[in-house]
């Protein structure tokens, strides 16, 4: 590093728009979400400038709280292992397929990205609903008179969450799989291995990066959420987006959504902090474009 | 071998379980019974005329539609801009500035939200389309500047500095040499900027203004009743957009690069 280089402002220009979008749309109102969830909510809407603990009291002694975030770290977690699971075996079929439209099967995975979320996790009631396909299937077949009902409950919820994150489980798989040297596998069997034995000591290790990275933006995006739990779940499907959501939209009580925001970032952070600690960011930049 | 058979039944039942309920969206659109449901009881449009003649969801279109292309249009502007500086100066700490630009992604839509609404009413500002559109834009920046900035680095540096070295001042070079090599880019990230702005519902509930909706935040409004057969129709019309828009831009630009 040369010293003497003066310093060059031209690429502050530059970057000057962006990085003041950043810190006025995230960087000071994660600020602000700190600062009012020491206030105190006084009415409907209406709230005190204070330095008080309440709402984290609240927060840390209310077993509601408790039950939800425990509740969403299940629904994260079986998510996250079922995508794994659902997503790990296409991927390596796309990755190693001698197919000549291998181009075709990628355009699909990436196809959903583009059909809006909200008809997505709606398609789900045609499927399982009352009128939905399935029960329209077993009534013409005769097997029930009365539809049976499999919607607005935990199961339609993780159906609808891993329906709409599972593409993100296979690319990220899929372009750690693509970077693996084509000759290793047929290598460890040369020298004695099962195909199965050369699978789960060459390949699987090799593509951890990619399933690690793919688990977690499915575990922070379900974690996330609140809008599926609304459409497909019943009264008691909520997750900690919910509460987040019901505090500011319904209550108005700002001062309590802002504490529990501020507890969603954390903890979703500590996931993230985790995460780069052991694999670094870098894998997941790779991923998103 | 039989494993890999296996595998592929595998792979097309993922496939079947990702697009079939798409497909039967597609399909219900077209039913001519009043419910929104099975059983099919005969091929119609009026569902599409119904859709047309709805004034909410034609101004939910509208806005959705304006609120997209605007989107588009600056994330991609500050997401060249800031590609540029990364890529093409020396800049002191890169590492932190990129992951900083990525942060949206990395900080739930959900904090993302509540946060710029209590922002506002520190400031005392109302909410309104231009913080949506701020928002929007603010969601999108990051998958901008790492498309862009993927391609930006493809493109070698000769090319500017041969045209810097004939006379070309940097406003010349940037509009005659980079962004015409960028172009490829500037289209996949603007149209990433569309489609995210165009299907946001966490954080559109939040921030839209009072009694303006987008076409995600009236479906959502929708779902509250039934499922009407209207909402398939907006289904239909929606994919049609999001889906056939960008492979047909795709489709087009393979036959001119072929052609030429």
């Amino acid at each position: 590093m040369a010293k003497a280089t003066a310093f060059d402002p031209r690429p502050w220009y530059l970057l000057s728009p962006a990085l003041l979008a950043i810190a006025f749309l995230v960087i000071a109102p994660i600020c602000f979400i700190l600062v009012y969830s020491f206030y105190i909510n006084v009415d409907l809407g209406v709230d005190e400038v204070a330095f008080q603990f309440g709402n984290w009291q609240d927060l840390l002694t209310d077993s509601y709280y408790h039950n939800a975030i425990w509740k969403t770290f299940r629904m994260a977690v079986i998510v996250t292992v079922l995508a794994a699971f659902l997503g790990y075996i296409p991927a390596y079929f796309i990755a190693h397929t001698n197919f000549r439209r291998k181009w075709l099967l990628l355009l699909l995975l990436i196809l959903p990205f583009w059909v809006s979320f909200i008809i997505r996790t709606m398609s789900w009631i045609h499927i399982m609903g009352n009128q939905g396909a399935i029960n329209g299937v077993l009534i013409w077949l005769g097997l029930t008179d009365e539809p049976i009902s499999m919607m607005y409950n935990e199961f339609a919820v993780i159906v609808g969450f891993i329906h709409v994150f599972l593409p993100y489980m296979i690319l990220n798989v899929y372009v750690s799989l693509e970077g693996i040297d084509r000759n290793l596998e047929p290598a460890a069997r040369t020298l004695g291995c099962t195909p199965w034995q050369a699978f789960r000591e060459v390949t699987l290790p090799l593509s951890l990066p990619g399933l690690a990275a793919g688990s977690l933006l499915v575990f922070v995006l379900t974690a996330g959420s609140y809008v599926t739990p609304i459409i497909l779940g019943g009264p008691n499907d909520f997750l900690f987006g919910n509460l987040i959501y019901d505090a500011v939209v319904s209550e108005l009580n700002w001062p309590m959504g802002a504490t529990l925001s501020f507890t969603l970032l954390f903890l979703l952070g500590i996931v993230v902090v985790i995460y780069s600690r052991f694999m670094g960011l870098n894998q997941l930049y790779k991923a998103l474009s | 071998m039989r494993a890999w058979n296996l595998i592929k039944i595998y792979t097309v039942l993922v496939y079947i379980f990702m697009f079939a309920p798409v497909a039967v969206v597609l399909l219900l659109a077209f039913n001519s019974s009043q419910f929104g449901g099975f059983p099919i009881e005969g091929f119609s449009l009026r569902w599409f005329a119904k859709l047309f003649e709805n004034e909410a969801i034609m101004r939910a279109f509208e806005t959705s539609l304006i609120l997209g292309v605007l989107t588009a249009f600056f994330a991609t502007t500050l997401g060249i801009l800031a590609s540029l500086a990364l890529v093409r100066y020396k800049v002191p700490g890169k590492e932190w500035i990129t992951t900083l630009l990525i942060s949206p992604v990395l900080v739930p839509e959900t904090v993302l939200a509540v946060g710029l609404l209590i922002f506002l009413r520190w400031l005392s500002m109302p909410r309104s389309f231009a913080v949506l559109l701020l928002g929007h834009t603010m969601i999108a920046l990051p998958f901008v500047v790492l498309v862009v900035q993927a391609r930006l680095v493809g493109i070698r540096k000769e090319y500017e500095e041969a045209a810097r070295s004939l006379g070309a001042n940097p406003l010349q070079t940037f509009f005659q040499v980079t962004l015409p090599l960028l172009m490829p880019a500037v289209f996949a990230g603007a149209l990433f900027a569309f489609t995210i702005s165009f299907d946001n519902i966490t954080a559109t509930i939040f921030w839209r203004p009072a009694g303006s909706e987008t076409v995600p935040t009236q479906i959502f409004g929708m779902l509250r009743n039934s499922v009407s057969p209207e909402i398939n129709a907006l289904g239909f019309v929606m994919i049609v957009i999001t889906v056939g828009v960008p492979l047909m831009a795709g489709g087009l630009a393979r036959y001119f690069a072929r052609k030429r």
